[in-house]
């Protein structure tokens, strides 16, 4: 047993005030920005209005979620839809991170990459005009279509899921190749070759060698495309029309058109329950821990 | 086990040109080494055998098949990688079994594959550790494990030492010799040691530029190098060189004009047109001999001494500045700016034109030959 050295405990009791300093910005963050404004909301979403400025506890918010089948269809259709937007946005992402990561060399890999930046030096909003005037009904596609002779009238491309689909795969996009392509350039090449070597083929050494390794950047790519999609309000609204049936669309019409601030609330909250139990479901079913996808 | 025969293999990276056609043979069994100067194209030629480069000219052939479009897994071979190219999420034993996997062997044959690879390599007790628990030296083994479960025709190593500390380099080295005595296996080696190449090979091909300057068992390449290049490259210390001035040739034996203005008359056959020419004498530091007279005579102060307990070596600077390394015995006492006189002996020379290319030696004494 050796006694306490005091010198030692006095600094570490500097340290940890240097620490605590340190940290002070991102504690203020957490609690102003996200901890506070989640426990009004959950607040707000468990009381009933029953008259002018007088509230009472109630259920009744979630309760009308649950009873309303256009409420949960919605939720449903948004996780689904999320979560299809992630695979595509991975199977797409997938090949060409690994392209620029483990084929292009030099050069051409910077400027590669730098051409999927590209498109988000603009704002999502104008992307998103950008794909309407292409699609819509006088749009160019359909102006071409026309002019080739392969329809004879006017196509409307816009307000269907498939665009949905298009326009929210394209905004996440660089959101997956990011966090792949730095997972996969540390991919030593001589583990790929061995995986030739030892008699694997391209499918193999995919399955057994590549996707092991990159597996937390697939997780983290994963849950970032996820978020951004299951709480993406522009790209539905416009791509998808009316018809869009996006879970963020019912808040906004709670809170803005409805001033249904409690109800707007509750949604809110589902919403936030719904993506945490996708991204732990998944963090689990690909046996990864979030410090792993982080780190 | 198999033979391996290169047909003027070449490789191009755009316009430029790596190797230039490389003809080798390797028969079965054979521990070849592929020895060079970084740079040389020896890495890239094994490569190539392994499939992982493709072949820009010429044919490799495996059992007389020709292997050139066949991919690594369908050519039988199996590489052992300079970084062991270990997979960190598998354990020790799934790292070996991969390649049986892939193949699809059956549980049963995998096992008892896996473990009597283990037990050779003393890996047993290390089956279900991830590599990144093991040491430098059995990461090593692990590496040579996953080639040796697959039984392949020919093992290929890229410079298998490079990465570990110079003890456990050494013993390494010893058990890898150990191993292919045991395997009887067909070995291609690249290192750019010379040592390595020296103690392991049956085979040297020493590899410059591209090119193939000498291909040859180990003795044959110490007494009898066929270039310039390889008579420095193998050997350590380096050969002592100097450039002498052909005087007069006579059938067996050449005149030599030596720097200083002294002649010396050495036992090779030289071309007459090649009198009056200036060429290259070699010679090895451990055949010039202290306190002696011969052929080649050699006077100068001591400029550095090196003492390494059996030997000493001690560089000379001569009096026209050339300098020349010498060996000593170990109880040697000659310090720095002394004044010493060696001499070695004609018939332990070498000669070289200005191409680089050695004159054929005409006489030979038994301690300076070849025991082949």
């Amino acid at each position: 047993m050796s006694t306490p050295n005091p010198t030692g405990s006095v600094a570490g009791n500097g340290l940890k005030l240097g620490v605590l300093l340190m940290a002070t910005p991102l504690l203020l963050w957490l609690v102003l920005l996200v901890l506070l404004p989640h426990i009004d909301l959950l607040m707000v979403s468990l009381r009933e209005r029953i008259s002018y400025g007088k509230y009472e506890f109630s259920f009744v918010n979630y309760i009308e979620f649950f009873t309303e089948p256009l409420y949960w269809n919605t939720y449903v259709r948004t996780a689904t839809m999320s979560i299809l937007a992630t695979a595509l946005t991975l199977l797409i992402g997938f090949p060409v991170a690994y392209y620029i990561a483990k084929v292009m060399r030099g050069r051409a890999k910077n400027v590669l990459f730098l051409l999927c930046l590209i498109p988000f030096w603009v704002s999502e909003l104008v992307r998103t005009f950008g794909w309407m005037i292409l699609l819509r009904e006088s749009g160019v596609v359909s102006h071409f279509l026309q002019w080739a002779g392969l329809v004879d009238g006017p196509v409307e491309m816009l307000y269907n899921d498939v665009t949905i689909m298009v326009g929210l795969v394209y905004t996440s996009m660089l959101f997956m190749v990011v966090p792949l392509v730095s997972v996969l350039d540390s991919l030593d090449d001589s583990l790929i070759e061995a995986g030739y070597d030892l008699g694997g083929n391209a499918f193999t050494v995919t399955r057994d060698i590549v996707i092991p390794h990159a597996m937390p950047g697939i997780a983290s790519g994963c849950i970032v495309v996820f978020m951004l999609t299951l709480g993406n309000y522009l790209t539905p609204t416009l791509l998808g029309g009316k018809s869009s049936l996006w879970f963020t669309d019912q808040i906004y019409t709670q809170f803005i058109t409805r001033f249904n601030w409690e109800t707007g609330s509750a949604f809110g909250f589902l919403l936030l329950v719904l993506s945490s139990f996708i991204v732990w479901l998944g963090l689990k079913l690909s046996r990864q821990t979030l410090s792993d996808t982080v780190g | 086990m198999a033979d391996l025969k290169l047909n003027q293999i070449r490789k191009s990276y755009g316009a430029v040109d790596v190797l230039h056609g490389i003809d080798l043979d390797v028969k079965d069994g054979e521990f070849v080494v592929f020895v060079g100067p970084s740079g040389c194209g020896k890495s890239t030629l094994l490569r190539i055998i392994a499939g992982l480069e493709d072949i820009t000219g010429g044919d490799l052939l495996i059992d007389d098949d020709i292997v050139n479009h066949k991919t690594p897994k369908d050519r039988g071979i199996a590489m052992v990688f300079q970084s062991y190219a270990l997979y960190p999420h598998m354990t020790v034993y799934k790292n070996m079994a991969f390649g049986l996997k892939l193949a699809k062997t059956d549980k049963a044959a995998l096992d008892e594959r896996v473990r009597a690879a283990a037990s050779i390599l003393q890996l047993d007790q290390l089956l279900d550790r991830r590599p990144s628990e093991l040491s430098g030296g059995q990461r090593q083994r692990v590496a040579i494990g996953r080639a040796i479960v697959r039984q392949p025709k020919v093992f290929l190593f890229d410079e298998p030492l490079s990465n570990l500390d110079a003890a456990l380099r050494v013993q390494t080295r010893i058990e890898i010799a150990k191993l292919h005595q045991k395997l009887k296996s067909t070995i291609i080696y690249v290192t750019h040691d010379q040592i390595e190449a020296m103690t392991l090979a049956d085979k040297i091909v020493v590899m410059n530029a591209g090119q193939v300057e000498q291909v040859g068992s180990p003795m044959q390449l110490y007494h009898h190098p066929k270039t310039r290049f390889v008579a420095g490259f193998i050997g350590s210390p380096s050969m002592n060189f100097t450039r002498v001035k052909i005087t007069a040739s006579a059938g067996e034996t050449v005149t030599v004009e030596m720097p200083g203005g002294a002649t010396a008359t050495l036992p090779f056959s030289v071309p007459a047109g090649d009198i009056g020419k200036e060429v290259e004498l070699g010679i090895r530091p451990e055949h010039v001999e202290l306190d002696r007279t011969g052929d080649l005579p050699v006077t100068g102060e001591v400029e550095v001494v090196e003492k390494l307990g059996d030997s000493t070596y001690l560089y000379v600077r001569l009096e026209n500045a050339d300098r020349v390394t010498l060996r000593a015995p170990g109880h040697s006492r000659v310090k720095v700016g002394e004044t010493v006189q060696a001499a070695a002996e004609g018939g332990a020379s070498h000669l070289f034109d200005g191409a680089g290319k050695a004159y054929r030696k005409t006489n030979c004494p038994a301690q300076y030959s070849a025991d082949e």
